[in-house]
C-alpha cells in the first residue's frame, strides 16, 4: 500500500497565516473599514473580494474581516495577540510548501500594503519576529502529536527559508480542541518587505 | 470549498443519527443535481431554506461599492442556488437549537463551525438559534454532519416550515413558574420535526413556550402558536395544562395572538398543534406571501370559525402513541446541579458587583442562580465557545441555553460559587454586565448580512451599546432597565414592536440623496408576553438615533411620576409631543457639506438602497409534487451511483423505485390515497395518466410511461449490468417526462 512515509504526510490546506503586529494594545481598527472597502473597489488581480465583517465589538475576536472567495484577510485580534492574518479557503493544488507559500505571500502582501496606507498612519505595524501559520480543517489537520510529526520538519523547512537560516523557535498549540498551529518566532527582527524577498 | 468535505461523511459514520445521516446524504446529491442541472431553482432554493441554508446579501452577484454597483464575478459563473441567488454567494446557515438547550459539548462543535465554515463568530438569534454567516453551500453537508454528531439539526430552521419551538430560558428554575415547560416544548419540536402534515405551508409556523403569564420570557403573544403553563385543580389534584394562543406574529403589521383554549391538558398539545398545522396547510394563503402567515387566516375567519375548524379537524385525526409518551416523563423531569447549594456573602470587586446585579436571577431552587452571559450583538467567539464549554463542565451539569435577547444563560449555579465564575468569564471577556438592561440592545442581522436589510440595524446596535455602555452605571434607575431592540427593515426579526424604544430601519430623501433612517417605535411592552406593541413616532437619520435614545430617557428620567413605567410615560406624554420633542432630529444637516448623514453606522460606503435584493423569508411555495419529483431524481442518481461501483442488482432496484416515485407524485395530484404498494401506484398511474394521455409526450406519445409499466412487468427479475443501464436511462427519461407533465397540468394555457 505504498510508502509509508508518504502515508504520513499530511496535505496543508486551508492554511492560514498571521503576522503579530506590534503595539497592538491601543490599535484601533475603524480606520481599516474603510481601507477595507477600497480593496474591494479595487479588485485585485486573480481573487474576488466580496465584503466585510466589523467584529470590533467582541473581544479577544476576529477584529475586521475583508471576506474574499478565495480567502479572507483581517486585522484579527485572537487570543489577544493582534494581527494581519490571511485565511485560505479555496483549495490549492501544489505541494504543502507551495501552499504555505501562497499563505504568506498573501499575508504579508497584504501587511505591506496596510504598512503603507496613509490613512492608517503607520498604525498597523509588523512586529517583525512572530508568525502564526495554522490549518482550518480539523479533518485534515487534527491538533494531535501525529499531524505535529507528520509537518514539523515542512514547518521547519519553511521558517528556515524564510528567515533565512537565522534562529527561530517553533512551539506549537497545545489544546487538542484548538485548530492545528504552529508559532514561529525568528531571534532577530525582519521587515514585511524582507520576508517577501526570502519567499522568492 | 473545504478538500475535507468528501470524508466527513465517513469519518463521522455511526456517530450521527441514522435518519439524520440519510437526510444529509440525500440533501447533499441534491447539490449535486442541482449542478447537473437537474433540479430547478426554485426547487433548491425551498430545499435548501428548509435545511437553515439562507442567502445572504449581494448573493445576486452584484454590489454597490460606495462608488457604483460591481458585479461580482464568482467563479461558478451563472449556476444558481435558487432565483437570483449565485451559487458561490457566501450564504447564511441557521442552526436550530430547541428551546435554546445546549450541552458543553455542542458549544464546542458551533466552535469549530464557526473557525472552519464561517468567520470565526457563532450569532445568537432572536428565537434562540444559532447562525453561521459566509458559508460556501458546498460545505454545508460536511457542516450539517457534524451538527448531527452532536445531535443536531438544522432541518426547517428557515422556509415555509414549524421553524424553531422556543422556551423561556429558565422554565424550570424560575420562581414564577406554573411548572417547567422544557420538555413540553422539546416533545412539540420533536414531533413537528419533519411531519408529514406540516410540509405545504404558505408560510413559516413558530410555536413557543412560556412557564408564566406575567413576564416575557415566551413572548407567547407574538408567535403563531403559544402556550403559557398553568395549572389547576381537578379532584382535588393539581393539574397541568396550557393556556393556548394562536395567530400572533410580528412582520410588518403585528398581531397579537388569541386565546384558542385556556386549559389544554398537556397529552392534547401535540394533537392540537397537528390539526392546527392541518387546517393552517389547507386553508392558509398560498399566492400572496403577505397574507399567508396563520394571523391573516384566523382574522379572515374569525377564531370561533378557525376553533371550530381545528377541532373538526381533531376527530378525524389518526391515533398517534407519540401524541402522550412523553407526557409521564415531563411530569417529573427535572434538571440536576452539579454542585451542592451555597450561600456566600456577595462581596467583592465593583465590577463583579455590578455584574451580580444585572447579571444573575434567583432560582426557584434556594442557594443556586442562573448567570446570563452578556453577548454583545448576539455574537461570541470560537474561543469564548469552547471557554464556556469549560465553564459550564466546571459549574454546572451543562445546564446552558440560548435566549432570545440574543445571550447565553447557565443554570443552576451554587451561589457560592459565584466569585470563582465571575473570574472564569472575565478571562475570557465573557463578563460584561447589563443583562437585559437597556445596554444589552437586540439586533437582526440587517445591512450587514440580510438582503433585505435598509440601515444597518447592527452598527446602530454597537454605536449605542458603547455609548450607553460607557455611563449605563450612572444611568437613572428607571432608565437602566429599559429594552432597545433594532430592526433592519420592517420586517421586525430584530422584535422592535416588543421594546420600550423600538427602531425600524427606513429610508428617506435629504437634499436629494437617499438617507439611512430609523423610524422610531415607543410604547412597546416586553413583560406580560410582548403583550403590547409599540407604535411608530417619527423617522429620524440613523445618525442621529443616539441622540434621540439620549432626550427621551433624560425626559423619563427627569419627569416619570411614582412608579410610572415607560409605557405609560409614553402614553401620557402622547405622539404629538413626542415628535415636537424628537422634530429636529428629522431634518437635514444645516451644514449641507456636512456628509456624516449620508452614510449608516460602521459603513462609509455612501448609502442606497441599490444592494437589497429579494429577501427569502417566505421560500418558495413548491408543491409536494415538485418535492417528490426530486426525489425520484435524487434516487435515479443513487441508482448511478450503485451501479458504477458494481452492485448493479441494487441499481435495478433503486432505479425502478425512482420511476415507482416519480408516478406516485403525479397521481397524488388527483388523490392522495395511494399505497407504496407497486401495484397500485401502476395501476392508478395508467388510469389518471396513461389511458387519459395527459402524461403523453407531443412528439414521443405514450413511449416513457411505457418503459413504468415493462419495468414493473420485469421487476421480479434480477437487473444485469446492461439492463441496469439501460433501466437508469428509461427512467431518467420517465422521470423528465413526469416534471413536463406536472408543468403542463401546473400551468394551463390561458385562452
Ligand atoms: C419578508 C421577509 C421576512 C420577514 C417577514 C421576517 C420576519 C421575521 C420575524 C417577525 C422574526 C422574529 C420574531 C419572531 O417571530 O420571533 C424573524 C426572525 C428572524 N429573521 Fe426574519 N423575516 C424576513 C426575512 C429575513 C431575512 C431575509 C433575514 C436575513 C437573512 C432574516 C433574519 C432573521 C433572523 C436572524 C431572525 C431571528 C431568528 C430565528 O428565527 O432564529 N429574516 N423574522
Ligand atoms: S428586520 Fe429586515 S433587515 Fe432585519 S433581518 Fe429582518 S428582513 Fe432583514
Amino acid at each position: 500500500m505504498g510508502n509509508p512515509v508518504m502515508q504520513q504526510q499530511t496535505e496543508l490546506q486551508h492554511v492560514n497565516v498571521k503576522l503579530i503586529l506590534q503595539n497592538h494594545a491601543d490599535a484601533d481598527l475603524e480606520p481599516l473599514i474603510p481601507v477595507f472597502h477600497q480593496w474591494i473597489q479595487d479588485q485585485p488581480p486573480g481573487e474576488l473580494l466580496l465584503d466585510i465583517a466589523d467584529y470590533q465589538h467582541v473581544p479577544a475576536g476576529p477584529g475586521v474581516v475583508l471576506i474574499g472567495h478565495e480567502g479572507d484577510y483581517s486585522v484579527d485580534n485572537t487570543d489577544n495577540r493582534l494581527g494581519v492574518r490571511y485565511n485560505r479557503k479555496a483549495p490549492l493544488d501544489g505541494s504543502n510548501e507551495d501552499r504555505l507559500k501562497q499563505a504568506a505571500r498573501a499575508a504579508l502582501t497584504a501587511c505591506r500594503r496596510l504598512e503603507e496606507e496613509p490613512r492608517l498612519g503607520g498604525k498597523l505595524r509588523f512586529g517583525g519576529q512572530e508568525i502564526e501559520i495554522f490549518i482550518n480543517d480539523r479533518l485534515l489537520a487534527p491538533n494531535s502529536d501525529a499531524t505535529r510529526e507528520a509537518a514539523d520538519s515542512e514547518f521547519r523547512a519553511f521558517a528556515r527559508k524564510l528567515f533565512r537560516g537565522t534562529d527561530y523557535s517553533v512551539t506549537y498549540e497545545s489544546d487538542p480542541r484548538k485548530l492545528f498551529k504552529v508559532f514561529l518566532k525568528s531571534a532577530q527582527p525582519f521587515s514585511v518587505a524582507a520576508l517577501l524577498e526570502s519567499l522568492g | 470549498m473545504k478538500v475535507s468535505n468528501a470524508n466527513w461523511a465517513e469519518k463521522l459514520a455511526g456517530k450521527m443519527p441514522e435518519h439524520l445521516a440519510r437526510e444529509i446524504d440525500i440533501f447533499e446529491t441534491e447539490l449535486t443535481l442541482r449542478k447537473q442541472g437537474k433540479v430547478d431553482e426554485r426547487v433548491i432554493a425551498e430545499t435548501r431554506l428548509r435545511r437553515g441554508v439562507y442567502g445572504q446579501r449581494y448573493d445576486n452577484g452584484q454590489r454597490h461599492n460606495g462608488k457604483a454597483v460591481q458585479s461580482v464575478a464568482y467563479p461558478s459563473g451563472s449556476l444558481t442556488k435558487g432565483p437570483n441567488t449565485m451559487w458561490d454567494a457566501p450564504g447564511m446557515q441557521r442552526i436550530k437549537i430547541p428551546a435554546g438547550g445546549l450541552d458543553a459539548g455542542q458549544l464546542e462543535t458551533l466552535a469549530d463551525l464557526a473557525e472552519e465554515y464561517s468567520d470565526g463568530i457563532a450569532h445568537v438569534t432572536t428565537r434562540q438559534d444559532f447562525q453561521l454567516h459566509y458559508v460556501h453551500i458546498e460545505d454545508t453537508p460536511s457542516l450539517m454532519r457534524r451538527l448531527a454528531a452532536a445531535q443536531i439539526t438544522t432541518r426547517e430552521a428557515c422556509g415555509n416550515s414549524v421553524r424553531n419551538v422556543t422556551a423561556c430560558p429558565y422554565a424550570g428554575v424560575c420562581p414564577d413558574q406554573a411548572f417547567d415547560v422544557t420538555p413540553y416544548s422539546k416533545a412539540m419540536s420533536k414531533f413537528l420535526l419533519g411531519h408529514p402534515d406540516c410540509q405545504n405551508f404558505g408560510r413559516k409556523f413558530k410555536p413557543s413556550f412560556s412557564g408564566c403569564s406575567q413576564h416575557a420570557c415566551g413572548l407567547a403573544s407574538m408567535h403563531d402558536l403559544g402556550l403559557i403553563g398553568v395549572t389547576r385543580i381537578e379532584d382535588g389534584k393539581e393539574k397541568r395544562g396550557f393556556e393556548t394562543y394562536v395567530g400572533g406574529g410580528l412582520g410588518a403589521v403585528p398581531y397579537q395572538a388569541k386565546l384558542f383554549d385556556a386549559f389544554v391538558p398537556p397529552e392534547e398539545i401535540l394533537p392540537l398543534a397537528q390539526s392546527i398545522a392541518r387546517v393552517f396547510a389547507a386553508r392558509g394563503e398560498k399566492k400572496n406571501r403577505s397574507r399567508a402567515r396563520i394571523k391573516f387566516l384566523i382574522q379572515d375567519l374569525g377564531i370561533e370559525k378557525f376553533r371550530e375548524l381545528v377541532l373538526e379537524e381533531r376527530k378525524t385525526l389518526p391515533h398517534d402513541p407519540r401524541w402522550t409518551e412523553f407526557v409521564a416523563e415531563a411530569e417529573t423531569f427535572e434538571e440536576t446541579p452539579l454542585r451542592p447549594a451555597g450561600k456566600a456573602p456577595l462581596l467583592g470587586t465593583e465590577a463583579f458587583q455590578r455584574w451580580v446585579k444585572t447579571n444573575t436571577r434567583a432560582q426557584r431552587q434556594e442557594g443556586y442562580v442562573v448567570v446570563t452571559i452578556t453577548l454583545p450583538l448576539g455574537d461570541i467567539t470560537a474561543n469564548q465557545l469552547r471557554s464556556l464549554a469549560d465553564i459550564a463542565r466546571r459549574f454546572t451539569n451543562e445546564t446552558i441555553r440560548a435566549t432570545v435577547e440574543q445571550n447565553i444563560v447557565l443554570r443552576w449555579i451554587s451561589q457560592a460559587d459565584l466569585t470563582e465564575m465571575h473570574k472564569a468569564l472575565d478571562a475570557v471577556g465573557l463578563a460584561d454586565p447589563g443583562a437585559g438592561t437597556i445596554v444589552d440592545v437586540v439586533t437582526c442581522p440587517g445591512t450587514d448580512t440580510c438582503k433585505l436589510g435598509i440601515s444597518s440595524s447592527r452598527g446602530l446596535s454597537a454605536e449605542l451599546r458603547k455609548r450607553l455602555g460607557e455611563k449605563s452605571f450612572q444611568l437613572d434607575e428607571s432608565v437602566q432597565g429599559l429594552h432597545i431592540k433594532v430592526s433592519g427593515c420592517f420586517n421586525s426579526c430584530g422584535q422592535h414592536h416588543v421594546a420600550d424604544m423600538g427602531f425600524y430601519g427606513v429610508s428617506r430623501k435629504m437634499s436629494g440623496y437617499a438617507v439611512p433612517h430609523f423610524q422610531v417605535v415607543l410604547g412597546g411592552e416586553w413583560e406580560q408576553n410582548g403583550q403590547s406593541y409599540g407604535l411608530p413616532v417619527i423617522a429620524v437619520p440613523s445618525k442621529n438615533i443616539p441622540e434621540v435614545v439620549s432626550r427621551l430617557t433624560g425626559r423619563y428620567a427627569a419627569s416619570r411620576r411614582q412608579g410610572e413605567s415607560f409605557k405609560d410615560f409614553i402614553k401620557r406624554t402622547g405622539k404629538v409631543e413626542l415628535k415636537r420633542m424628537l422634530e429636529d432630529l428629522a431634518r437635514p444637516p444645516a451644514d449641507p457639506s456636512d456628509r456624516t448623514y449620508f452614510s449608516d453606522w460602521g459603513d462609509p460606503r455612501e448609502y442606497g438602497l441599490l444592494d437589497m435584493g429579494v429577501g427569502e423569508c417566505a421560500g418558495e411555495v413548491i408543491s409536494p409534487v415538485e418535492f417528490d419529483l426530486m426525489a425520484a431524481e435524487r434516487e435515479l442518481f443513487e441508482a448511478q451511483v450503485a451501479w458504477e461501483g458494481g452492485q448493479v442488482e441494487q441499481a435495478g432496484v433503486t432505479a425502478y423505485q425512482s420511476m415507482l416515485r416519480a408516478a406516485k407524485a403525479l397521481v397524488k395530484i388527483e388523490t392522495q390515497s395511494v399505497s407504496d404498494d407497486p401495484g397500485q401506484i401502476v395501476r392508478e398511474f395508467r388510469a389518471r395518466f396513461y389511458d387519459t394521455q395527459k402524461f403523453f409526450d407531443p412528439f414521443a406519445g405514450g413511449k416513457f410511461a411505457q418503459y413504468l409499466f415493462t419495468a414493473q412487468e420485469k421487476s421480479s427479475e434480477p437487473a444485469t449490468q446492461d439492463s441496469a443501464r439501460y433501466l437508469i436511462d428509461e427512467a431518467q427519461l420517465f422521470i423528465d417526462a413526469a416534471h413536463s407533465c406536472y408543468n403542463r397540468i401546473a400551468t394551463p394555457v390561458s385562452a
